[in-house]
């Protein structure tokens, strides 16, 4: 080869020039990529302008009602009152009570599946949770106000009559009466919040499974010839493993738990209070106010709306991004085995 | 910890080595009966013999060989068939003890819960039989095994019941939704007519939901119409043309994933219906669930793309195809069954959310096919109209509605996961 090029260089002293390859990307190529753009821009352009028209809409309420609308907590347009403390406080009480109560099902839900349910029936399993995923945000709401409520309100006056001394398990009325009410105890932020978990409960469920199943077989394998149970194992390998998953998957599920609307707007009776007693009837989330206030809104009222709007949809970001990233530090712990 | 352990047998990763408590006891301890299925162990002498723990880690595909039995015993039987213990299942120590404690735990609460303290009601019953059966369990465990295996026991039981519980809650949501819907399911009408001229109070022979099953036909039609190309061919633009734009649209649709499903119907509403005059219907519906579909759709199919091996893109380009023919004949084959299980996952969430279409759509009593013209129902929307309404029978219609829209959902998963299982020769 080389003797070849050094006699071709002898004979005719050419000056190299390197080959044209010909046109540099046919024209099909073309115009995939202009096509591609072409959708690339306009979903950059259509998603971008949602976000752009929030911000901007929110801007005439700022101005005007300044940080009163953070601090306010009553919602009355009539007297041209707009605040959304209390309504905030509501959406993180329902969120808090979802995870309370979602967070160590779907913590379980995802070991049993790794970890402890039978090789045969685990595809199964994890359909089953994918279809709880798939099932309508309605369905939760009717299980949630028709079957769950009747049973809740007893389990709330249970919870008010014996640790009624902790502040978050207190109602505002006598639990050792005779005839104690019922009513005091229904459409409360608990028993949205026990609709709302089971939302959100398979979002975090599949996203711990994920990461549990990613555990080192050659970790196991070691806690198990040293002699460890299972339980052990699992505390020992997957659980530190799948600290990032059992965290990101939580959150994304606060995140989902917060925007849920019409599990609440069916179950909660609308009340505007600075309150943290979840047993209590009555709460407002950001989503079941816009729900029932859009329609009778003036112009300035939907700006408002939309405002509350755009406060859940930058909080919603904040926690989605915080758990991307949280879940993908946990996983490239996955190539360091 | 030290890691030495040979790799290479590992075979089945997940019923890696098994771990089994074997206990040899001395006959006539509790928890032994006679005859029991592990063979020679119980035909021991009544001698003496001393209770002994054992913990071993057995693989799982070798047959043990376990010899604690004395050189005696072995005199006494001149031949005992051997065979394997089946080390997979439990024992019968442990199945007795914990259906022992199952059973002990029941018949104690239920004397102290019914019979002799003041308490009522099923829940509370169901949780202290929880509670009085972990405690329970963890005793009759702690009489023959180390505290390790005690917690380990405990804490099987305990993740079991969540799960279970979650197993609950989903087939009583399920059950629970075709029970009250039966009422209204059984009559055809309910199927082929619409609620026009309908008062809430009539019988349920009268009238039914076809309006909405059409609305929410039309609505996620236009939906899917206009998100699934939006959608997959972001995905591709994302995957094939990797630079700082992709990078933008990626992170603008993974930002957008966070909208919450309201403020998606209610960005429609100020837009369209506020702002340019458009009437509630059908289109102004679609257009709200798209804004709501397109990031899921655009996402869930940039996943599915990213997770594709390169080597297959790579091999593809490096025979001279262009990247237009890697695409369509290497990449998109390639992921379709993935790309599909996605695309119809976006499609149920689509039809089941209400609150995009609660401020888009109106909601009409009668058939409208027309998108353009006129408020139009769909299911979701329909389920949440009548059970707010109060009214019983319109209820019954509302649990109709919402048992529908579960089957769909539900064959619509069928359908994913039929997908999913035809795989694609790599």
């Amino acid at each position: 080869m080389t003797v070849l090029l050094d006699s071709d260089e002898s004979t005719s002293p050419v000056v190299e020039q390197p080959r044209t390859l010909g046109p540099a990307s046919p024209t099909s190529d073309k115009v995939f990529h202009g096509v591609t753009l072409a959708i690339g821009i306009t979903v950059l352009v259509i998603m971008g302008a949602i976000g752009v028209f929030l911000g901007l809409q929110s801007i005439p309420t700022f101005q005007r009602y300044g940080w009163g609308f953070f601090t306010e907590s009553q919602w009355q347009p009539e007297k041209d009152i707009l605040g959304i403390s209390a309504v905030l406080l509501g959406t993180f009480t329902i969120a808090l009570v979802a995870l309370a109560i979602a967070f160590p099902l779907a913590l379980s839900t995802a070991i049993f599946i790794s970890e402890f349910a039978p090789t045969r029936i685990r595809s199964f399993l994890v359909s089953m949770v994918d279809l709880m995923a798939a099932v309508p945000s309605i369905i939760w709401g009717l299980w949630g106000f028709f079957l769950i409520q009747p049973k809740a309100i007893h389990i709330a006056h249970w919870l008010h009559t014996h640790l009624g001394f902790i502040p978050i398990f207190q109602v505002d009325t006598d639990p050792d009466a005779a005839i104690w009410a019922q009513s005091r105890y229904a459409a409360s932020a608990f028993v949205a919040g026990i609709a709302v978990a089971m939302m959100v409960l398979p979002m975090a469920a599949a996203v711990m499974r994920q990461i549990f199943s990613q555990a080192p077989a050659g970790e196991r394998e070691a806690a198990l010839a040293l002699g460890s149970t299972r339980w052990g194992m699992v505390r020992t390998v997957v659980l530190p493993f799948g600290r990032g998953g059992i965290i990101g998957g939580t959150m994304l599920s606060l995140g989902r738990a917060l925007g849920e609307t019409i599990a609440v707007v069916l179950i909660i009776s609308p009340a505007f209070d600075i309150k943290f007693r979840p047993l209590e009837v009555g709460s407002e989330s950001v989503s079941a106010l816009i729900a029932g206030r859009f329609g009778e809104a003036t112009s300035n009222q939907l700006k408002a709306l939309l405002t509350a709007g755009f406060v859940l949809f930058v909080i919603t970001l904040i926690i989605n991004t915080l758990a991307a990233m949280i879940v993908s530090r946990s996983r490239s712990g996955a190539l360091t085995d | 910890m030290t890691t030495t352990i040979d790799r290479s047998s590992n075979e089945d990763p997940t019923g890696l080595a098994n771990t089994r408590e074997i206990s040899v006891v001395a006959d006539g301890s509790p928890g032994v009966a006679p005859g029991s299925d592990r063979g020679s162990v119980s035909h021991l002498a009544a001698a003496p013999v001393t209770t002994q723990v054992r913990r071993l880690t057995v693989g799982a595909q070798e047959p043990t060989a376990f010899n604690a039995r004395s050189a005696a015993d072995v005199a006494d039987r001149p031949r005992v068939i051997e065979s394997p213990r089946d080390i997979s299942s439990a024992t019968l120590d442990d199945r007795l003890s914990f259906w022992g404690s199952m059973l002990g735990s029941f018949g104690l609460v239920w004397v102290l819960y019914y019979q002799i303290l003041p308490f009522s009601g099923r829940v509370g019953f169901v949780i202290c039989w929880w509670f009085v059966f972990l405690a329970m369990y963890a005793g009759v465990t702690a009489m023959g095994n180390p505290s390790k295996v005690v917690v380990d026991r405990v804490v099987t039981a305990m993740v079991t019941s969540g799960a279970l519980m979650v197993f609950l809650a989903l087939t009583s949501a399920v059950l629970f939704t075709f029970v009250r819907g039966f009422d209204a399911l059984v009559h055809v009408n309910f199927f082929t007519q619409d609620m026009g001229g309908v008062r809430p109070t009539d019988p349920l022979d009268k009238g039914g939901i076809l309006h909405a099953v059409v609305g929410s036909a039309i609505e996620i039609g236009i939906a899917v119409i206009i998100t699934l190309p939006l959608g997959i061919g972001a995905a591709i633009y994302m995957n094939e043309f990797s630079g700082p734009f992709a990078r933008a649209v990626r992170t603008i649709v993974e930002a957008m994933t966070a909208l919450p499903s309201i403020v998606a119907g209610l960005f429609i509403y100020t837009t369209l219906i506020v702002l340019l005059g458009v009437q509630r219907t059908g289109f102004a519906a679609a257009m709200a669930i798209s804004v709501m579909m397109l990031p899921i759709i655009a996402r869930s199919a940039d996943v599915v793309l990213r997770v594709m091996p390169g080597g297959l893109r790579e091999a593809s380009l490096a025979l001279g195809a262009s990247k237009w023919q890697t695409v369509r004949q290497v990449v998109l084959p390639t992921v379709r069954s993935g790309l599909a299980t996605a695309l119809i996952l976006g499609i149920a969430r689509g039809v089941g959310e209400t609150s995009p279409v609660l401020l888009t759509s109106g909601a009409s009593t009668f058939m409208n096919v027309n998108p353009f013209n006129e408020p139009m129902n769909s299911l979701p929307l329909f389920v949440f109209a009548s059970v707010r309404s109060g009214e019983t029978l319109y209820i019954a219609r509302g649990f109709g509605a919402a048992a529908v829209l579960l089957v769909l959902v539900l064959v619509l998963f069928i359908f994913t996961r039929f997908l999913a299982r035809q795989k694609v020769g790599r």
